[in-house]
């Protein structure tokens, strides 16, 4: 059921092993997912290996297609068919140490081996029922729009908690906690329709439901996308509290790179179905390695940035069923050589907690020049 | 310019766009949009006949439109940048105001066409629009050739098959679709997200317009396309001499294209353009309360200024937009404004100049006014104000 030590010897590791940050909540490994279709297989994560850490909001950034959303799956094995998913996503609980530590009672539901950690993708079908409210909890993209319109929110509440025979004054209370770190009037909006709410209302409360039987982990996916700009950075402001205040893993997929230049601690840069660069978030923003970060850092608009340096990024997005040979970036980097046609470079250390796929990223830092703060807002 | 009431409306748009742009003061606007109100009434077809209750989507405003041009409506969703743009195209009939196209009232054009120098026609070709999601805009069941052929087939009927052909390999060319025969033969699933944008701006410049409303028309594509899609579209405007009505609810794209274009940004807030200018005037030099709002939500790719900011409170009392139905009175920011006071609840500031080059709604941009006497409001106060401010977020 559980594989054992935490694997201390993917690239991941090595990378940050002068880091304190050994408290891993969540590991994914060589996980790959497969689609077959006419034209042959696409491959839409190519083994992918992250750890997640305990405590902290990891963004995982990538533009359409580059298999982001697919790694959110991955992470919930909940990849549909005809999709296969292979590898190993390890789920570590916990330790019981402190006794009001929330996920104690709840680990009972599956088995447990010794160090504690669990195979996700080797779950039957009622322990990831379980797991994926109560350890591992999911907000989508326009999920506002899947409550029940005929349903009042609180029934949408009630009928959660049940259906996880969870004690149901007890999670009452822990929702009136978590509104009122949303910003929600408990009674007000329980009492409601969902039709009755605005769209970043709605998105709150659902926020909550996701966090009802508390979770050890929440995975967005674009959670704000169809939100206002005003919204949109109330919630971002509220995922920082909300993360400190109930000992939350946050892993926060997006497109959209400024959005998660304050909320995230790390941030993992995927393109062709694969992380080509994962790093503290100061690190990898201010002086990113990755040709491909570079030139999406100079390709996004930003109220701040040089509009002279702006350009997009020249060339298409790789097919998922013809990955480039080596460095899938190389058709469209401007540092490629031959070596980067054939040879696939692996994640490695450029800095402190922060490495990158790329066989030459001085090139790249000295070639794709971009500046952050062109002093333009500077209050 | 001719309405009922001297507000400073006429005034201050015309004085903006001295400031805004290099056009000469005394050029004759290609767009003229005057006093424009834009009512619905809400509800089915029974409270509709039951109520006055109006959703005043724009309400009172005006702008010109010079020979390439380009003026970006900013705003939150429900704001009515969308129907003011649809309105100042001729999609949509103004309740009240008129909206001139080179000097011809656009629906006295259509209501009278004897009196009128310009057909009605003529007018809807030279303005076009592009929308929002290319995958809806294209009919999924025909080749781009055909989609771009019905245009010149409706409008250019001098051409014959072969001109036909030709023209539209042209325009592919200028969309950057290489090679054009091959696109030519393709059908819209066949098109990647910014390819179908670019058939879609394709069709909108065939028809040879003055005017394109482009609605949110690069929200939809990737981050690392959208630059490369306004790049398009500015260097299209040198070649074509098309002025733009860009809709955004994005500042940073809104700054993009404003600037490489040297248009204006005009910022909207339920129904009303609240301050209108140059995108650095806007941007580093916002006067109006809402402008400043605006410019703190949107996110900076600094992390260290990103991380400061995440803690900062919203420079608002209140996050969620009022009701349209029932709109504050006075100023309709002032609900939500911090800097609110007494007379903005009774009375509604029109477009000033301000010290800067940009035109505001706001009595705080006159250095006397009544506002600098009258009382703040009772809740603006220090402590009430985080109480306000988090009660805001669940109203």
């Amino acid at each position: 059921m559980a594989i054992g030590q935490p694997n201390q010897s993917t690239e991941e590791e090595t990378t940050e092993e002068d880091d304190p940050a050994d408290d891993i909540v969540m590991s994914v490994d060589d996980a790959r997912v497969q689609f077959g279709m006419s034209r042959g297989q696409a491959w839409v994560l190519n083994d992918v290996s992250l750890d997640v850490r305990r405590e902290e909001i990891l963004a995982v950034v990538g533009e359409s297609g580059s298999g982001k959303s697919m790694f959110a799956a991955a992470l919930m094995d909940a990849v549909e068919d005809p999709g296969h998913l292979s590898g190993d996503v390890t789920y570590y609980p916990r330790e019981e140490e402190s006794d009001d530590a929330p996920s104690a009672d709840q680990i009972g539901s599956y088995d447990t081996v010794g160090d504690d950690s669990v195979d996700v993708l080797d779950m039957t079908d009622s322990e990831l029922k379980n797991f994926r409210w109560e350890e591992v909890s999911m907000v989508f993209q326009g999920a506002m729009n899947s409550f029940n319109p005929t349903m009042k929110i609180k029934g949408h509440f009630h009928e959660t908690i049940q259906a996880h025979n969870a004690v149901l004054e007890e999670r009452m209370e822990h929702v009136r906690d978590l509104f009122e770190a949303l910003h929600l009037d408990p009674d007000r909006v329980m009492n409601s329709y969902p039709h009755e709410l605005s769209g970043g209302m709605k998105q709150r409360a659902l926020i909550a439901l996701a966090l009802v039987l508390e979770p050890e982990v929440l995975v967005m996916d674009e959670p704000t996308a169809a939100l206002d700009l005003l919204m949109q950075r109330s919630i971002i402001s509220m995922l920082r509290e909300l993360r400190d205040e109930f000992e939350l893993t946050i892993v926060f997929i997006t497109h959209d790179l400024p959005l998660v230049a304050g909320l995230s601690d790390r941030i993992g840069v995927m393109y062709a179905f694969e992380f080509i660069e994962v790093g503290n978030t100061r690190s990898l923003l201010k002086d990113a390695a990755h040709p491909y970060t570079r030139a999406l850092l100079r390709s996004v608009p930003s109220i701040d940035s040089n509009i002279d340096e702006m350009q997009p990024i020249e060339g298409a997005r790789p097919d998922p069923v013809n990955i480039p040979t080596g460095c899938s970036f190389h058709p469209r980097c401007p540092v490629a050589d031959d070596r980067c046609e054939i040879e696939d470079p692996d994640l490695v250390s450029v800095d402190d907690d922060h490495s990158a796929a790329c066989f030459y990223t001085d090139q790249a830092r000295n070639e794709l020049e971009y500046t952050l703060d062109h002093g333009v807002t500077e209050d | 310019m001719s309405t009922d009431d001297p507000t400073t409306d006429d005034v201050t748009a015309e004085g903006a766009a001295v400031d805004a742009t290099s056009e000469a003061p005394d050029d004759e606007p290609i767009l003229s949009v005057e006093d424009v109100n834009v009512h619905y009434k809400p509800g089915g077809i029974v409270t509709r006949a039951l109520t006055d209750k109006k959703v005043r989507a724009v309400d009172g405003v005006s702008f010109d439109l010079y020979d390439n041009d380009i003026v970006v409506l900013v705003g939150e969703s429900g704001c009515g940048k969308t129907t003011l743009g649809k309105t100042a195209i001729g999609l949509e009939k103004p309740t009240d105001g008129s909206i001139k196209y080179r000097g011809q009232d656009i629906w006295e054009s259509k209501e009278n066409p004897r009196d009128a120098e310009m057909e009605f026609t003529e007018i809807r070709r030279a303005m076009q629009i592009i929308h929002q999601d290319p995958a809806n805009a294209l009919n999924s069941s025909r080749r781009v050739k055909a989609i771009l052929s019905d245009p010149l087939q409706k409008y250019r009927t001098e051409l014959g098959p072969k001109e036909r052909e030709d023209t539209i390999y042209r325009f592919l060319e200028f969309v950057d679709m290489m090679p054009p025969e091959d696109y030519a033969e393709r059908y819209p699933h066949q098109l990647s997200g910014g390819e179908k944008q670019r058939v879609a701006l394709g069709r909108a410049l065939l028809m040879n317009p003055d005017v394109i409303l482009a609605d949110e028309a690069i929200s939809a594509l990737d981050v690392s396309l959208r630059v490369g899609m306004m790049d398009l579209i500015l260097d299209l405007q040198d070649t074509f001499d098309t002025s733009y009505i860009f809709i955004s609810h994005d500042l940073a794209n809104a700054r993009y294209l404003a600037k490489r274009a040297g248009g204006r940004i005009a910022i909207m807030y339920l129904g009303e353009i609240v301050e209108i200018g140059p995108p650095e005037e806007i941007l580093q030099n916002p006067t109006h309360p809402y402008t400043k709002v605006l410019k703190w939500s949107t996110p900076t790719v600094d992390p260290d200024l990103a991380k400061q900011r995440i803690q900062e409170d919203p420079p608002v009392r209140e996050v969620d937009v009022p009701d349209p139905e029932d709109p504050p009175s006075g100023c309709k920011f002032h609900t939500r404004c911090p800097e609110a006071r007494e007379v903005c609840t009774q009375e509604s500031p029109d477009l000033f100049d301000t010290a800067g080059e940009s035109d505001a709604a706001c009595f705080r941009s006159l250095e006397s006014h009544e506002y600098w006497n009258s009382a703040e409001l009772a809740d603006a106060d220090e402590d009430e104000y985080d109480a306000q401010e988090s009660a805001g977020f669940g109203d």
